[in-house]
């Protein structure tokens, strides 16, 4: 049977992470305690299991792979490059923004692009309804779980429209 | 501690008003949960264990719990209303459960899936009550070597053993295992696996690793295999069952809790094959004059017998993540990173040292049961509705929550940069059909694997041949063997 191309890269894939981690198992620092088992011990370890099993899946791959039998692939439709690239775009602008624009800005801007990769065609009422459960999320976790987000724009008005502080 | 005495403890506890609107809460979030395509139980518990710095411990594991089994009811009427499983312990109940749903008769099923889930947790919770304290006296026997091999067993039974392919499993595994070993080595306090990155020092988060897993490489999943127009929500109709369906329902309920619950104690976790077994023994053991609806206009029995086999095989998990330590599912790995946040150590001990706790825990696990019977019936009309939530919001809005889950952590971009790119390695793993609950069981278990290994060898003086010689271990170890390599060598002696 003709090797597997897609299913080539995944064992690569595998293969080259345990070379990564055999690499970074070279470079940790000797222990200065004694121990039997030193920190290397299992690292080696885990890098040569990674390596072997990346091994036995280019085998697996070359000699037609994986992906043919698999029940799912043999009736998936095509791949949806309008709603990946749009899925995309989502985590780019997520991670763009959320730095200076704070978490519901940011999130906001992700909700609508992944909406509109899952079809939606209604951006703007995608873009209140995000508002509405970003700040919702927002309060719900610093206010009821106690975590530790820092303020951003949205949040800051809001915060004033109350008269509460601004952490 | 005995048992009676133990549940009088835990029933006292739990059935204070703080703990029964924890359970009330964490059932209701866990159904919506489990009816919610796309999101389960394991990344709810991830997003909402920051829950742990602020609720005292009995609390928030009540609210784990009644999500966790919240989300087993919640499954199957997606199952059944939608025709795509939540979960994998539920694809064997589409099987059957949307059948009788396309010929109007999702109500019974529902029914029949709801009373069975509250027959099978109801015996699996006897179940955790029981043998809990049994297995105890056993691990308090075992040492380090011995709970290395145990885990190595059990890394076995997660990765080899279920699922489509070993290879792919292990693969998995090995995966989680080096995400476990980032960070600084505690007993050596060497850096390992950071690539000289000082955000990496403290190890990768693994609220990060199963929110990337199952949300983000979930949902970028869903976009690459995206067509336009949704599912359609069958509708419910009449929920009663009538007496004829009750009395074809009993036995199978009975048998698939018997089947389900030993599934889910064994290490060997996972839910899909005491399904899939109840559902052949179902079809087998069917009234000959019920035997065409197999297939055809869908039979309640296939229903009624995997659905109780599920449940009770959830509940048989918590057996070993109890009274060893040991999770064999994503949602028990979650759990134990719980535990762990709280500087309380699953295992033997547990039970001893936090007896309160625990008995607490079990008894607010009967009463979630007779919580989510009451919520499941007449409620039904409520979850079917919750079906509807528009995919384009839905996902949007997983994703928002996996978002601020992460940034949470440490308001670092760094870790959400780490989040989609291992959201993007879990798109890939769905794919190509690797497995993602060995990664986060290998990720937890790992390092407490590596650490009973060195103090195995610290005790036996570095010889290796202690695993060999000490006989639980050996036993043990030969076991996994076993698992490894006996499917495989029984392919080839049948060819």
């Amino acid at each position: 049977m003709r090797p597997d191309r897609a299913d080539l890269w995944v064992g690569l894939f595998v293969l080259g992470l345990g070379v990564l981690a055999g690499w970074q198992a070279t470079e940790i620092p000797a222990s200065p305690l004694y121990a039997q088992v030193g920190p290397h011990a299992v690292p080696y370890a885990v890098a040569a299991l990674l390596a072997l099993l990346g091994t036995c899946l280019v085998g697996v791959a070359l000699l037609g792979g994986w992906s043919r039998t698999l029940e799912a692939e043999a009736n998936a439709p095509a791949t949806n490059w309008r709603a990946l690239l749009l899925m995309v775009a989502s985590i780019k602008a997520n991670l763009a923004l959320i730095g200076w624009l704070g978490f519901s800005a940011a999130a906001s801007a992700q909700f609508v692009l992944v909406a509109a990769a899952f079809g939606s065609r209604r951006p703007w009422r995608d873009a209140g309804l995000a508002l509405m459960l970003t700040l919702f999320a927002w309060f719900g976790f610093v206010q009821l779980l106690g975590v530790n987000i820092g303020a951003g724009l949205l949040e800051e008005v809001i915060l004033r429209l109350f008269g509460m502080d601004v952490p | 501690m005995s048992v009676w005495d133990g549940l009088g403890l835990g029933f006292g506890n739990a059935l204070t008003l703080a703990n029964l609107g924890w359970a009330l809460l964490g059932c209701f979030l866990g159904t919506a949960v489990g009816v919610l395509p796309g999101i389960g139980p394991a990344l709810t518990i991830a997003l909402l264990l920051p829950i742990t710095f602020q609720v005292e411990a009995t609390g928030a594991f009540i609210l784990f719990c009644g999500i966790f089994y919240g989300a087993m009811y919640g499954g199957s009427t997606t199952s059944i209303l939608l025709n795509t499983p939540g979960e994998s312990g539920s694809i064997i109940t589409a099987l059957e459960g949307a059948k009788m749903a396309r010929n109007g008769r999702a109500g019974p099923a529902l029914a029949t899936a709801a009373i069975g889930s509250f027959v099978a947790g109801t015996i699996g919770t006897l179940g955790i009550s029981f043998l809990g304290p049994v297995v105890v006296e056993f691990a308090l026997l075992l040492g380090p070597a011995e709970y290395f091999s145990l885990m190595v067993l059990c890394f076995v039974t997660v990765s080899a053993v279920l699922g489509g392919s070993a290879l792919r499993g292990l693969t998995s595994l090995a995966f989680g295992l080096l995400l476990g070993l980032v960070g600084i080595d505690l007993q050596t306090g060497q850096p390992r696996m950071t690539f000289g990155i000082p955000e990496l020092l403290d190890g990768v988060n693994v609220v990060l690793v199963a929110v990337a897993l199952f949300a983000v490489g979930e949902t970028l999943f869903l976009a690459w295999r995206h067509v336009e127009g949704g599912a359609k929500v069958l509708p419910v109709g009449n929920i009663m069952p009538s007496r004829a369906d009750l009395k074809r329902s009993w036995k199978p309920w009975l048998r698939g809790s018997l089947l389900g619950f030993p599934f889910g104690v064994m290490p060997a976790g996972g839910t899909e094959m005491p399904t899939m077994l109840s559902y052949y023994a179902e079809r087998k053991l069917v009234a000959p004059e019920h035997a065409h609806e197999f297939g055809t206009t869908g039979a309640i029995e296939g229903v009624a017998g995997p659905e109780a086999a599920n449940n009770a095989a959830a509940a048989g998990i918590l057996v070993p993540m109890l009274t060893l330590g040991l999770p064999t599912s994503a949602t028990a790995a979650i759990m134990l990173s719980a535990f762990q946040s709280y500087g309380i150590n699953p295992g033997p001990m547990l039970f001893e040292q936090q007896a309160p706790l625990v008995w607490t825990l079990i008894a607010s696990l009967y009463v979630a049961n007779v919580m989510l019977v009451v919520l499941n019936l007449p409620l039904v009309g409520l979850w079917a509705r919750i079906l509807k939530v528009p995919q384009p919001q839905l996902y949007a809005g997983i994703l928002v929550f996996a978002t601020i889950g992460t940034y949470g952590i440490s308001n670092s971009v760094m870790d959400l940069v780490l989040l989609y790119s291992i959201g993007t390695v879990g798109m890939f793993m769905r794919r190509f059909d690797f497995p993602t609950a060995p990664v986060v069981i290998g990720m937890i278990l790992g390092p407490m694997a590596e650490q009973n290994l060195r103090q195995a060898l610290t005790i036996s003086q570095g010889d290796w041949m202690a695993f060999l010689t000490r006989p639980g271990s050996a036993m043990l170890l030969a076991l996994a063997l076993v698992a490894l390599l006996g499917p495989r060598v029984w392919a080839l002696v049948r060819r």
